[in-house]
């Protein structure tokens, strides 16, 4: 009996063995090691913002049908050229997008309510009743589903429950642009530093009423007549920056009565051109968007100091290194 | 075998005597993937898709290697019932991922981990055990529809495992959006609820005063 038993297992046992090794050469799927090199690099957090269902799909996308390696937002550079090493070609740089916040409501005390929602404490819901508890009917909602919704930690809450963005940690996977019902965060390339932080199409009046931070887009237009690149224009009372033109300089965040224009830049110095580097190419004439640099060709070039809007794109082109601020 | 007894079984095994609520077994996965409904979803047809293979496979065993009057070696090994059975669920479950694996990858992608996570699930082997006690004569020759009967009561006791999980999943999404005193945030909620549709789930059985 006991043999029997013994003998019994050990043949199932061998059995099986046998079954399984068979079966596993028999079903063999074959996986392209790209693909598993491709997952181990890509960040695994799953976001989606490449537009493919998961680091695990994309990295199958790029493989199997050929998708771009640049599209995946966490990894960045770092990644996208990793991807190209892998896949053997070159990755082209990519800037890396930021959310941003057109709104400067949605705290506890900068708020006007219409009535007290004591229902389902997300902006989802909360829009679903009478559109929104807030005055402003396109302003934020103030429950957070940007905060919650974010992987990455990139959004934080004040004392004042107002929604910060973190630009080191935002990956710009677009997650936030999804949940919010007003559509208030826009991606937006991490060099624009200037933001118009309204999204009220409502009229001047009425808009202004209605901000519970009294920092409403009122259309008047000043921005736009200020803005030397025409990258401002004024539709449905409401300014918006054409971030694909704005250069940043931050003249219209000077002239906006309401405040409702951010600009991210502290200070702009004013940038020279040191003479004995000047080689006269005229890239940063070509390249300056209000023609403030003057100069014949291969002679030393200048700055007009009134036209300058202290922008610094000339001190980025300049091939030679001729350009400095004035410390 | 008349068809009411086969109704008997199904109602049986998804309803009165659930393996979850009446009897205990699963309850890892009952509390652990029962968070978002997708997922208990998915566990509960992966549930349901290996207790019914599992039932066929150990039926198989139990007749013809452990049981006296029907086994090839005329001899009563249903001692080793249990160490059997779970070798077998395991190659089983492995096997039956290779082939979906190659088959159909959407199946595949469908089930995704929850096929090797269930292999060692006391649901599955207890359905196995619970055949042998309901369907076969221990010491006698076996009940001749005892095959039939044993995938029957598989396929439904997924069915009911898959309901109590897909129910369990719904209330708590719900209660992620409910107002639930900090003390009883989280899983101690979710035991209580479990208690309650325990209770509910009895009523099936009725009442005997």
């Amino acid at each position: 009996m006991l043999l029997v038993s013994i003998i019994v297992l050990s043949v199932l046992g061998i059995l099986f063995g046998i079954a399984l090794s068979f079966a596993s050469k028999v079903f063999h799927v074959d996986i392209d090691p790209k693909i598993e090199h491709i997952e181990e690099v890509l960040p695994g957090v799953n976001c989606g913002a490449c537009g493919y269902p998961g680091c695990t799909g994309y990295a199958k996308a790029i493989v199997v049908s050929g998708a771009d390696p640049t599209l995946c937002a966490p990894g960045g550079h770092d990644v996208a050229i990793q991807i190209a090493k892998i896949m053997g070609t070159k990755a082209s740089k990519k800037e890396r997008n930021i959310a941003v916040i057109h709104c400067q409501s949605g705290g506890i005390n900068n708020t006007n309510i219409k009535f007290e929602n004591k229902g389902i404490p997300t902006c989802q819901a909360a829009i679903l009743l009478s559109n929104g508890q807030n005055a402003c009917t396109y302003g934020c909602l103030g429950y957070n589903d940007c905060y919650r919704v974010c992987p990455f930690d990139a959004i934080s809450i004040d004392e004042n429950n107002m929604r910060i963005i973190d630009e080191d940690k935002c990956t710009g996977c677009g997650k936030c642009v999804e949940a919010c019902p007003r559509d208030l965060i826009e991606l937006v390339p991490i060099s624009k530093k200037v933001h118009i932080q309204c999204m009220s199409h409502d009229k001047g009046k009425d808009a202004k009423a209605k901000c519970g931070n009294n920092t409403a887009c009122i259309g008047c237009g000043l921005c736009v007549k200020k803005c030397p690149i025409d990258a401002i224009t004024l539709e449905n009372n409401l300014a918006t920056i054409n971030y694909e033109k704005c250069v940043s300089c931050g003249l219209c965040a000077t002239v906006c009565p309401t405040k409702a224009i951010e600009d991210r830049i502290q200070s702009r110095p004013q940038p020279i051109i040191i003479e004995e580097k000047c080689i006269g190419c005229t890239i940063c004439a070509k390249k300056c968007p209000v023609n403030a640099i003057d100069g014949e060709l291969k002679k030393a070039h200048k700055i007009d100091e009134e036209k300058c809007i202290r922008c610094g794109i000339c001190i980025d082109v300049c091939p030679k290194k001729a350009i400095e601020v004035k410390s | 075998m008349d068809f009411s007894t086969l109704f008997l079984i199904i109602i049986g095994s998804i309803f009165i005597n659930n393996f979850v609520i009446h009897r205990f077994l699963g309850l890892c996965p009952y509390i652990g993937v029962s968070k978002n409904m997708d997922s208990a979803f998915g566990m509960g047809m992966a549930v349901i898709f290996v207790m019914t293979m599992a039932s066929t496979i150990t039926w198989l065993i139990y007749t013809f290697f452990l049981n006296k009057a029907t086994s090839i070696f005329g001899l009563d090994l249903t001692f080793l019932r249990t160490i059997a059975f779970i070798l077998s669920i395991a190659v089983l479950v492995q096997f039956v991922e290779m082939v979906i694996k190659k088959a159909a990858p959407e199946l595949y992608k469908a089930l995704g981990i929850y096929l090797p996570l269930i292999t060692t699930n006391c649901a599955v082997l207890g359905v196995s055990i619970l055949n042998i006690n309901s369907f076969f004569k221990i010491d006698g020759t076996p009940v001749s529809a005892s095959f039939i009967k044993s995938i029957i009561q598989g396929a439904s006791a997924g069915v009911g495992f898959t309901l109590v999980l897909v129910l369990m999943a719904g209330i708590r999404e719900r209660l992620e959006y409910s107002k639930v005193p900090k003390s009883m945030k989280g899983m101690p909620i979710s035991f209580i609820i479990a208690g309650c549709m325990a209770l509910a789930f009895l009523g099936f059985s009725g009442m005997k005063f």
